[in-house]
């Protein structure tokens, strides 16, 4: 056991942070809730949905590094051999704006379709207890399927975005024929990239509905595949103005 | 208890496979991180033992290698830095003690999403192996630094490890960024919304607020690396041009035109600045804690330190053209990037008095891991106060390329944050085996480690004063390095000696954790809440008592309390203390 030292010169500690009733703000949240059975349902939801902006946070910083690469890259001089002249070698690229327009068409409309989905199941959710009484129906059970709308949607961009790469290759813009092009395929490639993986999200979502999850668990996925989605569409806007005007 | 069937939603494993290898325990990752680390910093250390024998004996046969060529120490440098980098400076003490002790800390029962944790772990797995595949292609490993500065990197003809070997040492690096951004994003989320009820922020231990900040750079600095890399690996085999200007290598035409090389030194050093203090936060958030438990006295200035920690975090983004004053920058952004540059040793300094005034007529208790954190101190002040003299450009440019940059970033990035993973693994060890270290062995590991790097680090800044260039693999050719020679073979004698005494540390720590005599749940006397619990703590950390926390992280030496320390699940401090 250890002894104070005679010459120990000690603060009082602040009241503030010593004894006491344990303060109700800050942390320690989720735990005392749920004891329901819901199985602390609302921390679960929070805790993805802030895991997800943690993540995106990550996206949104590769995507700085691209576009400030992409500006710095647009203002370089490039060293002529026959001429021993510097000049700008930056020669926007071509791009087939109404293929892009159709996609970009398609993802925003899949962003309202995941929307809907989203809502549904959160209503679905908030019905649950009421179904759950014996006896109770709330009529036609019949749905849209959302979801799995918003998979063939998405499936669709991903489609449109190949054909806008076939008609490059065709008009023969490569990737390395320009800086141009190559910030091109890096954007459009990047995003179907992390596209692809939002509908792998979303093909788990419904694939919790046929696996039976806890309607909780297919809630937060559903809810968390959605916001990914909406950000998709959102990275798509923001990469469709940068080639609108920075191209 | 509901909290832990929650977040715990896995139970405890009961097959080898799922609870040692493939694990969710939060735990056991950090041990799998921590012996990672462990792995790594041998190869590391090796690979610095070989260059240490090729600058004293350039003519020597080594065994399996033989005659190290120059190309050859290139590969041994860039290996030694990103092996020790990437692999133990930010696996140790974030993956390793942060991925054990943050949870238990803030009474979690787990982190928040233990897949992607397991995930992050062996993601870094992948990435360490890639890593080391390079030494055994073609060509070797990569020659061009842990930096990775282009044309070198970018051209696959520029040199010997620069074709599949760089390519996989990229790869490396870019798998690495993913696992490291998985482990950000649940270190933060957990940090945020898992503490335990009466867990306020300025509750939290300085070691999770410096592996919550650390977790936040990590988030940020990534990302942008991870950029760097893709288009690094375009321009080698896609035929891009984003790094890569007209250049000739080896009498050809390269293909490439009106890239820049410094759009890489920019976004490597966007991301390279922030992983300095990815590699020290932890090691300060550990002096913090231990310089308070073993000097018995609440930290001196807690709301300065976290605030401090912040400020190195913020500003540690602004500051990365101070690695490039030699690419020929605009004089005004380099007057910009070195006024910044010397801010951060307001809050540096406010940390190191802070250190101080906890010691000051403490009773200090000088067991091995407060002699280690007392070590990261003096070594912190060592390695930092050469900083101010490379921020300044006139000061910079003639010093840069010479061993005065090798011994100031070694003495505070590697040196100064392993003596913090060196003072967390004495601490905490015997929180995760249950079995206390030798403490002889201990104190005789640090005493000769700390003379011994002292003895290796300091004489280089001399070395670079007197304008020894770095990166050269052969000294006995040049006449003006030939009176450094002596310098150079002392400081070579010095590092065998210190990388001797780390085997006495492997030694102590493996015989420590199956024979050492047990621990008891709090041997430190200590007050956070991984020494409330059991030790080892049980699968849900707290047996299924999730903690209330009445009390701040330092509360020792409180006047009235029974004992000279209050744990901070405490209810109440008595008022009449027991005589």
């Amino acid at each position: 056991m250890a002894t104070l030292s005679p010459n120990l010169a000690v603060r009082p500690p602040r009241t503030r942070d010593t004894g006491g009733d344990p303060p109700s703000y800050g942390g320690g949240n989720g735990n005392e809730r749920g004891g329901n059975g819901s199985s602390d349902y609302g921390g679960r939801l929070r805790r993805a949905r802030l895991g997800l902006v943690v993540g995106l946070t990550a996206v949104v910083m590769l995507f700085i590094g691209f576009t400030s690469a992409m500006l710095v890259r647009r203002g370089l001089p490039s060293f002529d051999q026959q001429t021993n002249t510097y000049s700008r070698d930056w020669i926007p690229i071509q791009l087939p704006w109404a293929l892009i327009a159709i996609n970009t068409a398609v993802l925003l409309v899949s962003s309202l379709t995941i929307e809907l989905a989203r809502r549904d199941i959160s209503r679905q959710m908030a019905l649950a207890p009421v179904q759950s009484i014996p006896g109770v129906s709330l009529g036609d059970e019949r749905r849209f399927p959302w979801l799995g709308t918003t998979v063939i949607l998405g499936l669709g961009f991903l489609v449109g975005q190949f054909l806008v790469y076939r008609v490059l290759q065709q008009q023969h813009a490569f990737i390395s024929r320009n800086p141009s092009n190559s910030f091109t395929y890096l954007l459009l490639g990047t995003h179907a990239i992390h596209l692809a993986g939002g509908v792998i999200a979303l093909m788990y979502a419904a694939a919790t509905t046929w696996l039976q999850r806890p309607i909780e668990s297919r809630r937060i996925v559903i809810d968390v595949a959605a916001w990914y989605w909406h950000f998709m569409a959102f990275l798509w806007m923001y990469i469709f103005v940068i080639l609108l005007i920075a191209r | 208890m509901a909290t832990s069937e929650v977040v715990h939603a896995h139970a405890a494993p009961q097959g080898f496979i799922r609870k040692y290898i493939f694990s969710l325990d939060h735990k056991i990752i950090g041990i799998q991180y921590f012996f990672l680390a462990l792995t790594a910093v041998w190869v590391g250390m090796i690979l610095s033992l070989l260059m240490r024998i090729h600058l004293i004996w350039p003519d020597a046969n080594l065994p399996l290698i033989g005659h190290i060529q120059p190309e050859t120490y290139l590969s041994l440098l860039t290996m030694h830095g990103t092996i020790m980098v990437f692999f133990v400076l930010t696996t140790a003490p974030q993956g390793g003690f942060g991925n054990y002790i943050l949870p238990i800390q803030i009474g979690a029962p787990d982190m928040a999403f233990p897949v992607l944790n397991m995930l992050s772990f062996w993601t870094t797995f992948v990435a360490f192996v890639v890593m080391i595949a390079a030494f055994f292609v073609t060509g070797g490993a990569p020659l061009h630094g842990w930096t990775g500065y282009p044309p070198l990197s970018a051209v696959q003809s520029s040199g010997p490890g620069e074709g599949l070997g760089a390519d996989l040492w990229i790869t490396s690096i870019a798998i690495f960024c993913a696992a490291s951004l998985m482990g950000a994003l649940n270190f933060i989320t957990t940090t945020l919304d898992l503490r335990a009820k009466g867990m306020s922020l300025m509750r939290m231990p300085l070691t999770v607020w410096s592996w919550f900040i650390t977790a936040i750079l990590g988030l940020l600095a990534f990302g942008v690396l991870l950029s760097a890399g893709i288009l690094l690996l375009m321009d080698r085999n896609l035929g891009t041009s984003f790094y890569l200007p007209l250049i000739v290598v080896n009498g050809q035409v390269m293909g490439h035109r009106g890239g820049s090389p410094l759009l890489w030194q920019h976004l490597f050093w966007f991301f390279g600045h922030p992983e300095v203090y990815i590699a020290i936060l932890p090691g300060m958030g550990v002096a913090s804690q231990l310089l308070s438990t073993f000097s018995r006295k609440p930290i001196f200035g807690y709301r300065a330190m976290v605030y401090a920690m912040l400020a190195i975090g913020f500003l540690g983004f602004m500051v990365w053209g101070h690695h490039m004053f030699m690419s020929g920058m605009n004089p005004w952004s380099a007057f910009a990037f070195s006024i910044l540059t010397m801010c951060i040793g307001v809050p540096s300094a406010i940390k190191t008095f802070n250190w101080l005034g906890t010691l000051w007529r403490g009773n200090v208790r000088l067991y091995s891991p407060m002699l280690f954190a007392i070590g990261f101190v003096s070594l912190f002040v060592s390695g930092g106060l050469s900083g101010p003299f490379l921020a300044q450009p006139t000061l910079d440019i003639p010093l840069h390329d010479t061993y005065f940059v090798v011994g100031h970033f070694h003495l505070i990035m590697g040196v100064a944050a392993i003596f913090g993973i060196f003072a967390a693994t004495y601490y905490w060890v015997p929180k995760m085996f249950g079995r206390m270290m030798n403490e002889s062995l201990g104190k005789i590991h640090f005493w000769l480690t700390f003379v011994g790097t002292y003895a290796i680090f300091m004489p280089m800044h001399y070395l670079g004063m007197a304008g020894h260039p770095r990166r050269y693999s052969q000294l006995t050719e040049l006449g003006y390095l030939h009176n450094l020679l002596p310098l150079q073979r002392f400081i070579s004698i010095a590092a065998f000696i210190t990388i001797g005494a780390q085997v006495i540390f492997v030694l102590n720590l493996f015989w420590s954790i199956f024979r050492g005599p047990k621990a008891s749940d709090n041997p430190w006397e200590a007050t956070t809440l991984e020494w409330t619990t059991a030790t080892p703590p049980p699968h849900d950390n707290f047996g299924g008592n999730t903690p209330v926390v009445h009390n701040g992280p330092y509360e020792y030496g409180v006047p009235g309390a029974a004992r000279d320390f209050v744990m901070q699940n405490d209810p109440a401090v008595s008022p009449h203390p027991a005589h």
